[in-house]
């Protein structure tokens, strides 16, 4: 131990690597500062108030209710049970809104590459009038200009279905298991093995004997059929379905998608497709035109151009500004509760009103967020790895 | 090399652990420290609020903003309304000049950080006494200025005369608010099912509910009724007789600083003490000439009342003068004739068989 100060003394100022690793030391120093001198302000200032802190008070139960759950919830069940009902509903929909905006935004993105002038002039008007507004605003309309604006449930508009759509939201009709689902279930997967077997069965013929079986197709239509003969051969129904009718106030029965849902999924969608559209766009632009000519010249169709050519490389590009847009979305679906939609910021406000747990609700909203946006990141980031091997 | 390098990030983990140390130990210091020295330390042991108002020269209120006949904007830019009114009886009692207030706009949400984090010296938010706020959100509440109670908004047409009658429907509620537990509370009790809609945005929260986006609104009686005036056809609307819960609505302000607190206190009991007394702004001049000592001590014409708490001797004269006594500030905002036309109901003086008593200023 009482060797090294000497050995520092060579190692000296002079060293570079030593100065460097100083100069960080230094930093993380300061940084740790000022995290130490915020967390002795806050305790300082919490103790002068008198408000507690600590987290056993997510154990209360919390006497306030959800307006739509995914996972059973009741009044009476603890706070951080009503948190995971935020929590679940807030992941329904940055996972739908993910899709589908992905969908939305490589249409957008091609349509703006596209040598047709009017599809070309749609989406760049799309693009530029959703990405240069506010989403708060966006969402303020789908849901006092469109959603507010349908008729009443007992007028509610019948589409075929049935499905309704009233200003309480869309309902549809909802399967249900019925008694029989035990025994259909074995039936597919009976259906499930059988297409497995054919479709070793088909491929080996094809390496073998060079002729083309299609092994995917033939396995995929007999499970199908497999399937749909057992539907329809056993007694009893594997799936009953539930049928929205009318009761008093609302729709009972089926499955209800809320205005503030239905806002909320259609204002992220529609406002990150425009960003993700310009990804891919600029995606697809770098790619050097020398290999859309080189493709062309080998006398492939426009669409296989693509998707051979120039996507397999545009992605290279793509991925990463993707998974910050994925990140946004995942982010901007806290604005749920402009249009009264339960995410979990909307339910962690009412149990800080509650309880007057700002902080620790915060710093519980605060990790989850962070969680979801790092495990989100993590997953891109595993898909980049993968196709950057597979160009390279 | 590679130990060489280890050997520098050695001392750099040390380096690091001695400077989050002092750090640390600089941060305790200070918080001793802090306590009686730092002059610009907010609502610290050493100065109270009252001081940093006082040096400010204005007032600063967080009120609703939104809600008609306690705090509205409107359309020529002042704030209107009974809890607006009380700030100005603040200001004046601090300034002599009613106008001496920075009006700040809260949603249920923001208010209770607001006055945890001194961005607001008082709360004048209608927001309701519980023990809960008062001790876990740190606040200390003065004196109720309006006996307020939960109830129900429906359209008129859909014969809904109960709560039982709303089993089932969807109900718009503010979030942050007391209303919220309350009507969880009372449809668990009766057995009735119910989804709940929680908004953030009082106005968006009425928007809905006018497009008939929910079947009911809950909130506290006055708010509907001040709601209600606004809405398109204020009469194809009926606030339900059923009383939900107890909300006594009054001004709060933060722990442990009772200077400040004393004088919101007694600021709203000076105006109710002057309605007993029977002094208002227009005859309160005269009664500065008054034999009566209660009266003489209440003014400050004798006595040294006011300045015990930090104010000048007259701080009840200039209240009264420039916003009235109780019974003027409930006429003006809320009264028959007003758009909400509550009547006083507990709202009364206790002399009149409500529950308005202001401890004597003696």
């Amino acid at each position: 131990m009482n060797r090294w100060p000497a050995r520092l003394t060579v190692a000296g100022p002079g060293n570079v690597r030593v100065r460097r690793v100083l100069a960080q030391a230094l930093f993380l120093a300061a940084v740790a500062a000022a995290g130490a001198f915020v967390y002795a302000n806050v305790t300082r200032n919490l103790q002068q108030l008198g408000i507690p802190l600590g987290f056993e008070f997510l154990r209360y139960p919390a006497s306030f209710a959800i307006g739509e759950t995914s996972i059973a919830y009741q009044p009476s069940d603890p706070y951080l049970r009503a948190f995971l009902a935020g929590l679940v509903n807030t992941l329904r929909v940055a996972g739908v809104g993910i899709v589908l905006a992905t969908i939305l935004g490589v249409v957008a993105g091609l349509a703006r590459l596209s040598t047709n002038a009017l599809v070309r002039m749609v989406a760049s008007v799309y693009v530029e009038v959703v990405r240069n507004t506010p989403l708060l605003l966006q969402l303020f309309f789908w849901y006092g200009a469109v959603f507010l604006r349908l008729p009443p449930p007992d007028q509610a508009l019948r589409l075929p279905g049935p499905v309704f759509l009233s200003n309480r939201g869309l309902v549809l009709p909802a399967p249900r298991p019925g008694p029989g689902l035990g025994a259909w279930l074995v039936v597919v997967l009976v259906g499930l093995a059988v297409g497995i077997l054919l479709y070793r069965r088909l491929e080996r013929m094809r390496v073998e004997q060079g002729r083309d079986t299609r092994p995917g197709l033939a396995a995929v239509v007999t499970a199908a059929a497999v399937a749909v003969a057992g539907w329809a051969i056993l007694p009893a129904a594997p799936l009953v379905w539930s049928e929205p009718e009318m009761a008093r106030f609302n729709f009972q029965g089926g499955v209800m998608l809320s205005p503030g849902f239905a806002s909320l999924l259609i204002g992220l969608v529609v406002y990150t497709g425009a960003f993700i559209a310009e990804v891919v766009r600029g995606g697809v632009l770098a790619v050097p035109r020398g290999q859309w000519e080189a493709a062309r010249a080998l006398g492939l169709p426009p669409l296989l151009v693509l998707r051979l050519v120039v996507l397999p490389q545009a992605l290279r590009v793509i991925v990463p500004p993707l998974t910050s847009q994925y990140l946004n979305l995942l982010k901007n679906s806290s604005l749920a509760i402009a249009v009264a939609y339960p995410d979990v910021l909307n339910v962690s406000s009412t149990v800080v009103n509650q309880t007057g747990r700002t902080l620790e609700m915060l710093v519980l909203v605060g990790l989850t967020y962070l969680s979801f946006s790092l495990l989100t990141a993590l997953l891109m980031n595993v898909y980049n790895r993968a196709v950057r091997r597979g160009v390279s | 090399m590679t130990q060489r390098r280890r050997r520098a990030w050695i001392v750099a983990g040390l380096l690091l652990v001695a400077l989050v140390l002092a750090s640390c130990s600089g941060g305790d210091s200070s918080s001793t420290g802090s306590g009686g020295q730092t002059p610009g330390q907010q609502g610290g042991n050493g100065q109270s609020r009252l001081q940093v108002v006082l040096q400010r020269g204005k007032l600063i209120c967080g009120v609703n903003g939104q809600l008609p006949g306690f705090s509205f904007l409107e359309p020529d830019g002042t704030m209107s309304g009974f809890d607006a009114d009380f700030c100005r009886a603040i200001a004046a009692a601090l300034f002599n000049d009613p106008n001496a207030v920075e009006f700040r706009p809260l949603s249920a949400q923001e208010r209770f950080t607001a006055v945890q984090s001194g961005e607001v010296d008082v709360l004048m938010r209608n927001t309701t006494w519980t023990l809960g706020r008062d001790t876990a959100n740190g606040m200390e509440f003065a004196p109720t200025t309006f006996y307020d109670g939960g109830a129900i908004m429906v359209p008129k047409d859909k014969g809904i005369d109960s709560l039982e009658d709303l089993n089932g429907a969807t109900i718009c509620v503010l979030s942050g608010t007391t209303n919220e537990m309350v009507l969880t509370d009372r449809m668990r009790s009766i057995g009735a099912s119910y989804t709940p809609k929680t908004f953030e945005d009082a106005d968006q929260l009425y928007a809905t509910y006018e497009a008939g986006g929910c079947d009911a609104v809950t909130s506290d009686r006055s708010q509907l009724a001040g709601r209600r005036a606004k809405l398109k056809d204020p009469d194809a609307h009926v606030i339900l007789d059923e009383i939900l819960s107890k909300e006594p609505l009054g001004p709060a302000v933060k722990n442990n600083d009772s200077a400040w607190f004393d004088v919101v206190k007694w600021v709203v009991f000076a105006t109710i003490q002057a309605e007993e007394f029977g002094i208002d702004s227009k005859n309160v001049d005269q009664f500065k000439n008054s034999d009566n000592p209660d009266i003489r001590r209440f003014l400050g014409v004798e006595g040294e009342l006011g300045k015990s708490l930090g104010l000048s001797n007259d701080f009840a004269y200039r209240v009264i003068k420039h916003v009235g006594n109780y019974g003027e500030i409930y006429a003006r905002n809320l009264g028959p004739g007003t758009e909400l036309n509550l009547e006083r109901g507990l709202n009364e003086l206790w002399t009149r068989g409500g529950l308005l008593y202001s401890p004597p200023f003696r």
